[in-house]
């Protein structure tokens, strides 16, 4: 298809073509995102108001489907109130600063054996240092908000994150040492094999798994660590002074980053786009042109079916879990989470060195 | 000029500014801010060069932890700067002598003759294939391997000493273990007692005389 | 023992398990919602909504301006001012009822000896500036007037429990 469009565009310079095409593959991107960011918000409400015998929103459009669309529009025809003393450019910045590493991340995502907008070979590392650059949209946005609770915010919240974020790359350096890459792709396509589930980084690498997924969560400030916006004691955190557009931009990023957090989780320890029927059913249902076969055998829906499977945690999570106390949610980080990342690092190293089937013979 | 050479140029004068930013910005926010720009655009310089894991690792570990710790330790101080400004033309002499030596030393080490384009030329192109990251890792764990350790053992050290000198052991600590409170049962809280009952005038007569 | 067993039942997150199954099951349970401006839950007669004047049947006003609704309100939202009527009796010239300050005790209807002010089921009422929301006699007369029929079945109906 790309072909098709670069034989189309040949009357253009070389580099124009390349432009376009990058440019193009990044709104096929990011409008999906954007409209899955969307109806997250509303899943959201929905999963949460049903876990409290609630129906949840129901009243724009058929059964509230058009709600997210109504909120979006309402944010934006708000005012953006600057407040009192704030520092403006800083202000207008923190929103940004949020919102660009979390899609700059996205550039490397695999959503399909080689359907990716960059295919980088270190693009493991290059998720993690986007993902630790999302901490400054929220520091600025608490600084320059001229606020305490907003300060209060910001500094809970980047200490949490610097936090988690080192037991995250552990659980990362061990699935790396696990796949012997950096690369995602290569990652998921190392988990492939007979077994179907089984072979399945969750499995051999299963405490760093629930150590990623868990710093995850408290990586991207939602409940039970959302203690950055604790509404109990400091309002909102970070973002209590912004409305309209600056408010949403926040929330689109929150959204982004735990899109983000759940589809890596599936790439990296549930094998991305493999399906799990490898092994369960006869290999020649699985390959092939037909209907069954594109259903059945490995493709982009069991990506997105597992990572909507982790979204679906996440709000169960929020609905069910009352927040950790700021010392609980350190102490976890600290105390807990980084040794058994450490201890399992030694654990996974061995079981590469010794090729330790069915995973890594 | 090609499209390398114009990305080179832009990110240099980036860099450059945001480096006088650090130091000619009066609210030290800014500077730490500004601070980070610099380490942001040297990583995109080092991508350039090839070098996309040190330049992932520089935006990891000093964008994405040591800057960060710095603006939280930045932004709670509450700076006077008239005082600071203080004595400005006194230590100025001196100042500019440490600058110039500096910028001395500097100059003949990372001057053209050393770091020129004889002595350090422009890297080779490498292939798709080619893994800086692997390359990186051989040379880490084999040529220097010795420092690497060494490395790694100081900066151990060095944080069990930052521990050590910063830990103060408060008598009335008030701190709460979760572990200790996740444990309770109410088996150690509540002593249920069996009693046998008495009769209220007994009971009524106890208590007058309390 | 405990200590250990303790230790690996918080290692492997079993009371988290055990709530995010309790919230699994009520994810699928009946929901409860009233859809409110459709459906409404039912009500009861001792209900205490919007204040109401009552009349007599032969359409003469109830209230005497005995002033002990005025003295009992705790939130101080009733004013009564009174006059002698010509034909001796006593009735009042104001009796003002601040919606905004009275906090639906319903001590009022409960201090009335004649039955005059009263609370009625109606709750949906709404008020586009203050003003709208101070009662004052002519409206009070009016909402008995036009819900007498609903009022006084409902003080039928709890006339048993007084």
């Amino acid at each position: 298809m790309i072909e098709a469009i670069e034989s189309a565009l040949d009357f253009l310079p070389a580099g124009l073509v390349t432009l376009i095409i990058i440019v193009g593959k990044i709104l096929v991107l990011v409008l999906p995102l954007m409209g899955a960011v969307a109806y997250l918000t509303l899943a959201e409400r929905k999963v949460i108001g049903y876990m409290q015998v609630r129906i949840g929103p129901n009243r724009v459009g058929p059964r509230g489907l058009l709600q997210p669309i109504a909120d979006a529009v309402k944010l934006m025809f708000k005012e953006t109130i600057f407040p009192a003393k704030a520092n403006r450019f800083l202000f207008i910045s923190g929103p940004i600063l949020t919102l660009a590493p979390a899609l700059a991340a996205w550039a490397v995502v695999p959503f399909d054996d080689g359907l990716v907008i960059s295919n980088i070979d270190a693009s493991l590392l290059y998720i993690l240092a986007m993902t630790s650059l999302g901490v400054y949209g929220v520091i600025i946005a608490g600084w320059a908000s001229n606020s305490k609770y907003a300060f209060l915010g910001a500094l809970r919240s980047a200490a949490q994150i610097v936090s988690y974020e080192i037991a995250m790359g552990f659980a990362l350096v061990g699935v790396l040492v696990a796949a012997g890459s950096l690369n995602l792709g290569e990652i998921v396509e190392a988990q492939r094999g007979s077994l179907g589930i089984i072979n399945w980084y969750m499995i051999p690498l299963l405490p760093l798994f629930i150590v990623y997924f868990i710093a995850g969560v408290a990586e991207t400030n939602r409940a039970p660590f959302d203690v950055a916006e604790g509404e109990s004691e400091i309002v909102a955190g970070f973002h209590v002074e912004y409305s309209s557009m600056t408010f949403s931009i926040f929330f689109l990023a929150e959204y982004a980053n735990m899109i983000l957090i759940a589809l890596l989780t599936a790439l990296l320890f549930l094998g991305g786009w493999l399906s799990p029927l490898h092994g369960v059913l006869p290999a020649s249902l699985l390959e092939g042109e037909g209907v069954l076969a594109l259903l059945l055998g490995d493709g982009i829906h069991w990506l997105l079916a597992k990572t909507s499977f982790f979204l679906f945690l996440f709000l169960w999570f929020r609905a069910t879990f009352p927040r950790y106390r700021y010392d609980q949610i350190m102490r976890l980080g600290w105390k807990i989470f980084i040794p058994i990342t450490i201890v399992w690092l030694l654990v996974a190293a061995a079981m590469v060195v010794w090729k330790i089937g069915p995973w890594f013979n | 000029m090609g499209l390398e050479s114009i990305t080179f140029y832009i990110f240099s004068a980036i860099l450059v500014g945001s480096a006088v930013l650090v130091v000619s910005l009066r609210n030290p926010v800014f500077c730490a801010l500004a601070l980070v720009l610099a380490f942001f655009t040297s990583a995109g310089l080092w991508i350039l060069l090839e070098a996309e894991f040190l330049a992932l690792t520089l935006i990891l570990v000093y964008v994405g932890a040591v800057m960060v710790l710095f603006l939280f330790v930045v932004m709670m101080l509450d700076i006077n700067l008239a005082v600071l400004r203080e004595g400005f033309t006194r230590y100025l002499p001196f100042g500019l002598g440490v600058a110039i030596v500096l910028v001395a030393q500097l100059a003949l080490i990372v001057g053209p003759e050393n770091f020129g384009l004889e002595a350090m030329p422009k890297p080779e192109p490498h292939a798709a294939d080619y893994s800086n990251t692997k390359e990186i890792g051989r040379v880490l764990y084999t040529v220097y391997l010795y420092p690497f350790e060494l490395a790694a053992v100081i900066l151990v050290v060095a944080i069990i000493a930052a521990i050590s000198l910063t830990l103060r052991r408060r008598r009335k600590k008030q701190t709460m273990t979760p572990e200790d409170q996740v444990n309770v049962r109410s088996k150690d809280r509540v002593r249920l007692v069996k009693m046998a009952s008495s009769n209220r005038s007994g009971s009524s007569a106890s208590n007058k005389n309390e | 023992m405990t200590a250990i067993t303790n230790y690996f039942k918080s290692l492997i997150l079993v009371e988290l398990f055990r709530g995010l199954v309790l919230t699994g099951k009520y994810f699928f349970r009946k929901k409860i919602t009233v859809q409110y401006p459709e459906e409404k839950t039912p009500m009861s007669p001792r209900f205490r909504g919007l204040h109401a004047q009552r009349r007599y049947p032969n359409g003469e006003e109830r209230c005497i301006a005995c002033k002990l609704c005025e003295a009992v309100c705790p939130a101080l939202a009733i004013t009564i001012d009174l006059e002698e009527r010509d034909d001796g009796t006593r009735r009042t010239t104001r009796y003002d009822i601040d919606l905004t300050k009275c906090i639906f005790c319903g001590f009022c209807e409960e201090s009335c000896p004649v039955d005059a002010i009263v609370e009625t089921r109606h709750f949906e009422y709404h008020g586009e500036n203050r003003d709208d929301l101070y009662m004052t006699k002519e409206k009070l007369l009016a909402v008995g007037d036009k819900m007498e029929k609903q009022i006084a079945a409902d003080r039928a109906a709890d006339a048993p429990f007084r």
